[in-house]
């Protein structure tokens, strides 16, 4: 009976298989494609891009083209792209930290009748299309927008802020879109935070805000986390908002790729800058699992 | 401010008393927890809240802790007065039900945290720690994770966490109800050890009366946000003041009835479930045909097959049902008024050929200083 159940794949195999199924389809084979065409050089035609093997007079040809990697290299504008996008993704992330971290608390430790609503303000934004909610804050950042013209009225300046058009755009437009993807996964776990810990704290001496620093704080560590690279990773790659909001000399990757696509249709050149970013991104995000990975094990730990 | 909140405590006089509480009210919204307790616990004793749930003792705990503001009353300890002054900076400590241990640190460092909030010097630390953890034998644990442990492990934890900083004042809070039955008792004789050793005043909060009757030097019996009862475990056993209390500590044959004969030295009592008068050899300050409950305790009933002797204080019946318990058998019995009482019988008085079995006819009877006679 054992030996018959050892051949047979295991239960939990099988209920894994299929997600993993679906991540290889939608997820790898398309950035496989990406690497493919990252190796290739631009030609017109369609596609607008060169075969990387070719099969002539019983030869087969491999050819690598490493235009849109050396370019890369040599290219500071790139560089220089990839350095402010980190940058300005990290000031982002630290301002979802900040800010959302009350926010998160407050609803946290709010009465359980007031916490659906609350949370639904967190979500409300996403019944609105991004673009639109974009749109709204060229609006109010305009020189002659909603912005300018109250803190003229109020007589607070004479002449309209500059915000429109500038990083500071970008920033606030960032912050306010990826705010809620920081707060959910933060609220989640302040949720959950035994409160008699705090008790204890108290307890053992500790006033409020020392019991929040060695208690609050610590455990909700993977909340903060969670939260923190669900904001930085997409804002590293974030084109709308810089596209809207940003300046001309607002260098952010996701306009950089849709210019090699779009502007120049160098598939090639996009694929690679494509390819960098998400080792890029992998390399935090592999980061990030191996922490969590590490807490779990931590926690289940077999017992002496 | 504190004056308009009168009544003063005052010292009753009891060079004993450490722990006083008076009249104290805890009202949230409109339900009253606790209303109007007054207590006095002496040093060095284990004092145990004992009710169900509900009944306002983990109310009446979390005010001495300091996580509840009382609506009004006063707490007094060693003569000073806690009643406002936050958690954190009163002498007092608690076990908490379930522990509550810290998870992101180690054990050393939960017995440490309550060292460190009151800037004791790292090496003092250390030691107190390990003190702390001789004394309820973890110190091989020391750098364990709480969820390493058992849950016996952690109990011993906290109570080294909540000991470590000396408190005037040690609150535990259903010390034993995260444990399993099977090692309880071995763990509330081990807990009263170690209090003993350390010789510290301590408030339990307990619904368990086996509990409270093995660790507490006295108790108080709690409903409806009140004490109903206080004194030593055997005092409010064998004296319980109110049906409430009879049923709740123990268990307990009540009958109803009126007062037909008081004289100094006795009383007798006609019930409905009786056939005859219960005769009980000590006074009552009731008047004549007065409506009275009489409690008998099961093992204070004698059960047998031959009719007593003499026209007081038995009844006739059948056995409807035995419990075997190892040391003794619960028999329910039938009286021939429809009433059913219990009686436990030890297991040496019970012969192996003519133990009264299943419907059989028996006969229970009592002494006449076994009834306690309750007028509420």
């Amino acid at each position: 009976m054992k030996a018959v159940r050892a051949r047979l794949p295991a239960p939990r195999l099988l209920a894994v298989a299929p997600p993993y199924a679906w991540l290889a389809l939608v997820l790898l084979v398309p950035f496989l494609l990406v690497v493919k065409i990252s190796f290739s050089d631009l030609q017109f035609g369609v596609p607008p891009y060169t075969p990387l093997a070719e099969l002539q007079d019983e030869a087969l040809s491999l050819t690598l083209h490493l235009r849109g990697y050396a370019l890369l290299l040599t290219d500071s504008l790139y560089a220089a792209t990839y350095v402010n996008s980190l940058k300005m993704a990290a000031v982002t992330t630290l301002c979802c930290v900040l800010a959302g971290y009350p926010i998160a608390y407050y609803i946290a430790r709010s009465a359980p009748s007031v916490r659906g609503l609350l949370l639904l303000g967190v979500i409300l934004p996403f019944w609105t299309s991004l673009l639109l909610r974009v749109y709204a804050w060229v609006g109010i950042l305009r020189n002659d927008g909603l912005l300018n013209n109250l803190l003229m009225g109020l007589g607070l300046i004479d002449s309209p802020l500059e915000i429109y058009r500038t990083d500071l755009a970008v920033y606030i437009g960032m912050v306010y879109a990826y705010l809620p993807f920081f707060i959910l996964p933060l609220y989640a776990t302040l949720a959950k935070l035994d409160l008699r810990l705090l008790e204890a704290a108290y307890d053992l001496g500790a006033r409020p805000w020392r019991a929040f620093l060695h208690v609050t704080l610590p455990l909700s560590r993977p909340g903060v986390v969670a939260g923190a690279m669900l904001v930085f990773i997409p804002a590293v790659g974030e084109f709308v908002i810089p596209e809207m909001l940003g300046g001309a000399n607002t260098l952010m990757m996701g306009r950089v790729m849709w210019n090699e696509f779009f502007t120049n249709a160098d598939w090639p050149m996009a694929a690679s800058i494509t390819v960098v970013m998400v080792l890029f991104l992998l390399v935090p995000l592999a980061l990030f699992h191996r922490a969590q990975a590490r807490q779990i094990a931590q926690q289940q730990e077999a017992r002496p | 401010m504190a004056d308009s909140r009168a009544p003063v405590a005052q010292y009753s006089g009891d060079p004993d008393e450490f722990v006083r509480v008076s009249d104290l009210v805890k009202i949230f919204g409109d339900t009253v927890a606790v209303r109007s307790v007054s207590l006095s616990v002496r040093r060095n004793e284990l004092f145990a809240l004992l009710g169900s749930s509900g009944c306002g003792k983990s109310t009446l705990l979390r005010m001495l802790a300091g996580f509840e503001q009382a609506t009004s009353g006063r707490i007094l300890l060693d003569g000073e007065d806690i009643t406002d002054v936050p958690p954190y900076r009163r002498p007092v400590n608690m076990m908490f039900q379930s522990y509550a241990l810290f998870p992101h640190m180690s054990v050393a460092a939960n017995v440490a945290f309550g060292l460190r909030q009151e800037g004791v010097a790292r090496a003092e630390i250390h030691d107190r720690v390990f003190e702390a953890l001789d004394l309820v034998q973890m110190a091989q644990y020391s750098r364990r994770r709480p969820h390493q442990l058992s849950g016996g492990q952690q109990q011993r934890v906290a109570l080294a966490r909540s000991l470590v900083k000396r408190p005037k004042l040690l609150l535990l809070d259903e010390p034993m109800s995260a444990l399993d039955k099977q090692i309880r008792q071995k763990t509330q004789i081990e807990l009263s050890r170690i209090l003993d050793q350390v010789g510290v005043t301590c408030i339990m909060v307990t619904h368990d009366q086996e509990e409270a009757m093995t660790m507490a030097d006295r108790l108080a019996v709690m409903t409806e946000g009140q004490i109903v009862q206080h004194g030593t475990p055997r005092e409010v056993y064998d004296f319980p003041a109110s049906r409430f209390v009879a049923g709740f500590i123990g268990s307990a044959n009540l009958f109803t009835g009126t007062i037909v004969v008081d004289e100094p030295d006795h009383v007798a009592i006609e019930s409905e479930d009786l056939p005859r008068p219960l005769f009980v050899n000590h006074g009552v300050s009731e008047p004549l045909g007065r409506e009275v409950h009489v409690s008998i305790r099961p093992e204070r009933l004698h059960v047998g097959r031959g009719q007593p002797a003499g026209e007081h204080n038995w009844a006739r019946g059948l056995v409807s049902h035995v419990a075997w318990l190892g040391s003794h058998a619960l028999y329910q019995i039938r009286l021939d008024s429809g009433k059913t009482v219990e009686a436990s019988v030890p297991s040496l008085a019970l012969s192996q050929d003519d133990a009264p079995g299943m419907d059989d006819e028996v006969y229970v009877s009592w002494r006449p200083d076994s009834p306690t006679v309750l007028v509420s």
